[in-house]
């Protein structure tokens, strides 16, 4: 049952190599396998603890934090944080922005760049190459490089403090998803689109019926990853909005710590538990999907 | 030019024949599809391509320009050669700045990678090991906001962990974030945990793709759990650890969130300002857009020269299979 058990009936051999002392063998295996489990609980804790505390210290009255802040539970416990958290700045609308946002960008980028991967992988035109090589250059550049330009770019089309400046170049530009789709791609077979093309489908009809269908998990995967992304990002957002109405959620958290400072850090730690628990719990139920996807992006879609 | 080489001269005898010996039969029709399959490929590249060019090569050499310009976006722009990149370069928050984020990229990616190994390794051992993953993953989806948010409660003087410290080791709580010298282990500790999760589960999905043949052979020949781990699994995990290693590498020396939240302004003194953070502070702070621009350019610089000597390391210690011969 331990660890150490399912490695014997795994392989079975270990004792049969060290006949010298195989009572020796067994406990330095299970002393190791003891300190497995001690080093993974401690990691564990380690971990969730941070949690713990923004929950724990979110239900603590502010005449607590100031006068035994060294206490571990509340008492009394209070929602009250909860509730002037979200009457204090507009969560819900902060939900609204980043949910819309997310959808698009993620929708976007799922048709252009499974487009642009489709035509890298299959079809042959003047220039691929050297424009593919450009699209895995650019990654390269990091993009706070580019801050100040775009900032005055967006501003020029008149998109500062407007969400499209958010939403459109993530839709249009995203050299890594290029890059994964073409992978994706390349890892289908042939005579899947051959059959359509010669039966006169044209390239459009035959991405979209055929190639499309049949790149779903990896259309799934890339829409965790670019969600994630665009979700959490805050230089872009902090830089290019400025109402409060239009923050995305990080965007308004931070504004919270702004405004409420570092006295009251019940009130703080409710309104980042108002900003990561929904996402935690989708996180949680979709962890599967989520963690495989992540994987096969850190492996470069391998 | 095309006299002196001597492959020069087989160009034109080339261009003078016929395209290719090609199939025959309807050559004409298939190449008349080929032409019109060509225009679909650059419809399908379309969208990204003005992407590409309006929003990322725009104003990358925009950033290139302005780097040698003086303009805070309202008055004329005059051009002043290097002039930014010598005051940039004399500049204490700059150096500051270029030496607090390659601190922090030193301190954050080695052992933020070799935790994550370790876990890894230790997590393959495990039947069940959904629960960790959750865990170990949680502050990957968490946004950095809120993570450095969390953190600031952690780090407080009266806070749980300076409380601990200083019971455990008999010393004064330590002050992470008022004490220039622990604000940016503060940042780090943060970073490496709040990036833990991504490298344990990209590394175990590496250590899972090892044939359990090559695993048993090893063993079978007598080698130990340590011996496994050096001789077998390092070296097969070694092209996923060098490609980590890049991208964490790239994203450590683009550290703002954290210093920004955690760290409010940067920190006591400027001690946990980073070159991201310097931007920002110069275009958006005091409208100087040409030395936030150089600051952008050294910034382009530093990473293309890491990256570099991370690929040139990397033939010492990335070991590749013979799959490509």
């Amino acid at each position: 049952m331990t660890a150490a058990d399912i490695e014997t009936t795994l392989v079975g051999r270990p004792d049969l190599e060290r006949p010298s002392s195989p009572r020796a063998g067994v406990a330095r295996r299970r002393a190791g396998s003891t300190a497995l489990h001690v080093g993974l609980v401690v990691a564990g804790i380690a971990m969730v603890f941070p949690f713990a505390w923004m929950l724990i210290t979110s239900f603590k009255t502010l005449p607590q934090l100031l006068q035994d802040p060294r206490s571990f539970w509340p008492a009394p416990w209070t929602i009250d944080n909860y509730v002037e958290a979200w009457n204090a700045v507009p969560f819900g609308q902060a939900y609204l922005n980043s949910i819309y946002i997310c959808v698009l960008a993620v929708a976007g980028t799922l048709l252009t760049a499974s487009m642009a991967g489709y035509a890298f992988a299959r079809i042959r035109f003047r220039g691929s190459r050297v424009i593919f090589i450009v699209f895995l250059a650019t990654q390269m550049i990091p993009k706070q490089v580019t801050l100040i330009p775009f900032y005055l770019l967006m501003a020029q089309f008149g998109w500062v403090d407007s969400h499209l400046s958010l939403i459109v170049p993530a839709m249009l530009v995203n050299p890594f998803a290029v890059f994964l789709m073409r992978q994706f791609v390349l890892s289908l077979p042939k005579e899947l689109e051959e059959a359509a093309l010669v039966d006169g489908a044209g390239r459009w009809r035959t991405f979209w019926s055929i190639i499309l269908p049949n790149l779903k998990p990896g259309l799934g995967a890339l829409s965790i990853i670019v969600a994630l992304d665009v979700w959490n990002s805050f230089l872009f957002p902090l830089v290019l909005l400025n109402s409060p109405d239009l923050f995305t959620v990080p965007l308004l958290l931070s504004s919270f710590r702004g405004q409420f400072g570092s006295i009251n850090y019940g009130l703080v730690m409710a309104a980042s538990a108002l900003a990561t628990i929904p996402m935690l719990i989708a996180f949680v139920i979709g962890q599967r999907r989520i963690l495989n996807s992540m994987a096969a992006s850190g492996l470069g879609g391998r | 030019m095309t006299v002196i080489t001597g492959d020069a001269t087989a160009t034109p005898v080339a261009s003078v024949a016929p395209p290719a010996p090609s199939a025959p039969g309807g050559l004409r029709r298939e190449s008349a599809w080929r032409r019109r399959d060509r225009r679909w490929g650059y419809v399908f590249i379309g969208p990204q391509v003005i992407g590409m060019a309006l929003f990322v090569l725009l104003p990358f050499v925009a950033s290139l320009v302005l780097a040698f310009a003086s303009w805070d976006g309202l008055t004329e722009l005059t051009w002043v050669g290097f002039e930014n990149f010598t005051a940039q370069m004399q500049d204490e928050l700059l150096l500051r700045s270029i030496g607090n984020t390659l601190l922090i990229a030193l301190i954050t990616v080695p052992i933020g990678l070799g935790l994550a190994v370790v876990i890894a390794v230790a997590l393959e051992k495990l039947k069940t090991r959904t629960l960790y993953l959750i865990l170990f993953f949680a502050p990957v989806v968490t946004s950095t906001v809120a993570v450095a948010m969390i953190w600031q409660q952690m780090f407080r003087v009266d806070g749980v962990l300076s409380e601990t410290i200083a019971k455990v080791f008999g010393i004064a709580p330590p002050d992470w974030l008022g004490d220039p010298s622990l604000a940016l282990l503060a940042v780090c500790i943060v970073s490496i945990w709040s990036s833990l999760g991504l490298n344990v589960i990209i590394f175990l999905a590496g250590l899972q793709n090892i044939s359990p043949s090559v695993i048993e052979a090893a063993r079978i020949d007598g080698a130990g759990a340590w011996r496994l781990f050096r001789s077998i699994r390092m070296p097969l995990l070694s092209p996923i650890i060098f490609f980590s290693s890049i991208v964490a590498f790239i994203s450590s020396l683009q550290t703002f969130d954290t210093v920004f939240v955690l760290t409010a302004d940067a920190g006591p003194d400027n001690a946990t300002r980073t070159i991201v953070y310097h931007i920002y502070d110069l275009g958006f702070g005091r409208f100087e857009f040409g030395p936030a621009s150089a600051a952008s350019v050294i910034l382009l610089v530093l990473t293309l020269v890491i990256t570099a000597i991370q690929f040139g390391a990397q033939k010492k210690f990335v070991h590749y299979e013979d799959d490509a011969a």
